[in-house]
């Protein structure tokens, strides 16, 4: 069974509903002491990381989150929080995933970074099987975690960032899995398929 | 790199897709639901629906049907449709939008971007904006409740007045609509997208006019714009989405490529 983790974001449904048509249908929960009950999680995240950040430590989630041994995946925002440190709102995130989350130097490009983009760089992982580079995914963030050991797959978009992170049993997603078609499909499939050594 | 995107309009009334002529005459396209996935499938990259009486109905369009979208399309959507108020859009998103859009009410109140873009973020605001080109004197019109031809007027706003104030005031991206070329098939209007384009930092999709494959080569080459919004070539069946993304692949165009 995989737990969605409800902390008040809008974006709880999207997701659910793009593992039910996988056939898997998650649990929305909204208490830190139900998540040992799961085989694996999902971390949600849209809106601004300050505020976000908050609602995890105000709800109890900090300690739960850390203590889970089991795969847990962040998606968008829900990834950024599993790092370090972000720079929107100048806070420390959950330290799950090694790095800094920065605004993405865009260059001469708008922002935010929304739409459809490949993925290069990709490494062999459980959560990476059936992926090339020539599949788009789909954006939609300003901040962005920078590329380090824990990077999966690379973004570029003015600059190179972390579009999927790993790291133990964490892992994280920047783009929009539940809004990216067959490829979006494919990697939520890999997250229910992944199983850790 | 990042794709430019083609995005099927999907205009409801009643429960079902309809497409007029010059926002006027509407006839029945196609149930929602099947329209939405036939697109999603053939490879559009986002989709739009809005819901065209709500606004001069005075009314927040129907939330059942946004649901039933965010279950079975995988592809990000926009809905549109008598969204006045913070706690309107928070009942279409949460029912999965990805984005909702904003015509008239932020006409009659330019504020609601402000609050919108400070609840929800940016990515999450669009802009809609009906401009008319009067020959007469040259000048790019806004008009407001285009949904009915009785109740549809001009404001107090020039095109580029208009634009630069929803920017200001924290839009995510606007979708201009060339009222002139609307369902008409004639092509997309560059004079006035492109002098848009010039202006407008944030995301801008073109709307009205789309009739040829060339039509969207054109307007991602000559009016720089990020997305091409279109309808009856859709619904009519004269363009198809995958032939569309081949064509504007050998054009040098950037799009996602389905398979």
């Amino acid at each position: 069974m995989i737990a969605i983790i409800n902390t008040g974001c809008a974006n709880i449904n999207s997701v659910r509903f793009a593992f039910e048509r996988l056939g898997v249908t998650p649990e929305v929960i909204t208490d830190p002491a139900q998540l040992n009950h799961f085989e694996r999680a999902i971390l949600p995240g849209v809106g601004h990381a300050k505020v976000a950040m908050e609602r995890l430590k105000q709800g109890g989630w900090q300690q739960a989150i850390a203590e889970y041994e089991r795969p847990l995946m962040g998606i968008c925002l829900g990834m950024q929080l599993l790092c370090d440190h972000t720079d929107e709102g100048d806070i420390s995130c959950l330290g799950m995933i090694p790095g800094n989350v920065e605004l993405l130097d865009v260059g001469k490009l708008t922002s935010p970074h929304m739409g459809w983009n490949n993925l290069a760089g990709i490494k062999p992982h459980a959560l990476t099987k059936g992926l090339d580079e020539t599949q788009q995914v789909y954006f939609v963030h300003s901040f962005a975690h920078k590329v380090n050991n824990a990077t999966l797959v690379q973004g570029e978009y003015g600059s190179q960032f972390s579009a999927i992170v790993a790291k133990d049993n964490y892992a994280g997603m920047q783009f929009h899995p539940e809004r990216s078609a067959k490829v979006g499909a494919r990697l939520l499939q890999n997250f229910i398929d992944w199983q850790l050594p | 790199m990042l794709s430019k995107r083609i995005i099927p309009c999907l205009d409801v009334k009643n429960g079902q897709v309809v497409k007029g002529v010059k926002f006027k005459g509407h006839e029945v396209v196609g149930d929602i639901l099947e329209l939405a996935q036939l697109y999603s499938e053939a490879g559009a990259d986002e989709l739009v629906f809005y819901e065209i009486s709500a606004s001069v109905e005075k009314r927040l369009l129907d939330v059942n049907w946004v649901s039933n979208i965010a279950k079975h399309i995988d592809i990000p959507f926009c809905v549109a449709g008598g969204i006045k108020s913070v706690a309107d859009a928070a009942k279409v998103l949460e029912q999965g939008a990805d984005k909702i859009s904003i015509n008239s009410p932020a006409i009659a109140r330019p504020q609601l971007i402000k609050e919108l873009h400070d609840e929800f973020g940016k990515q999450c605001v669009v802009v809609g904006i009906d401009s008319f080109y009067d020959e007469t004197t040259g000048d790019y019109l806004v008009y407001q409740l285009t949904g009915d031809p009785n109740a549809s007027s001009r404001t107090r706003y020039k095109t580029q007045q208009w634009v630069q104030m929803v920017q200001d005031l924290g839009a995510g991206e606007i979708v201009l609509n060339c009222m002139n070329q609307d369902g008409v098939r004639n092509g997309y209007d560059n004079a006035q997208l492109s002098l848009i384009r010039r202006m407008c930092d944030i995301p801008l999709i073109a709307s009205g006019g789309a009739g040829t494959m060339h039509d969207f080569a054109d307007v991602f080459k000559q009016s720089e714009v990020d997305g091409a919004l279109a309808a009856s070539v859709f619904h009519k069946n004269i363009i198809d989405i995958g032939q569309l993304k081949t064509f504007l692949n050998e054009q040098q165009v950037a799009v996602r490529q389905c398979n």
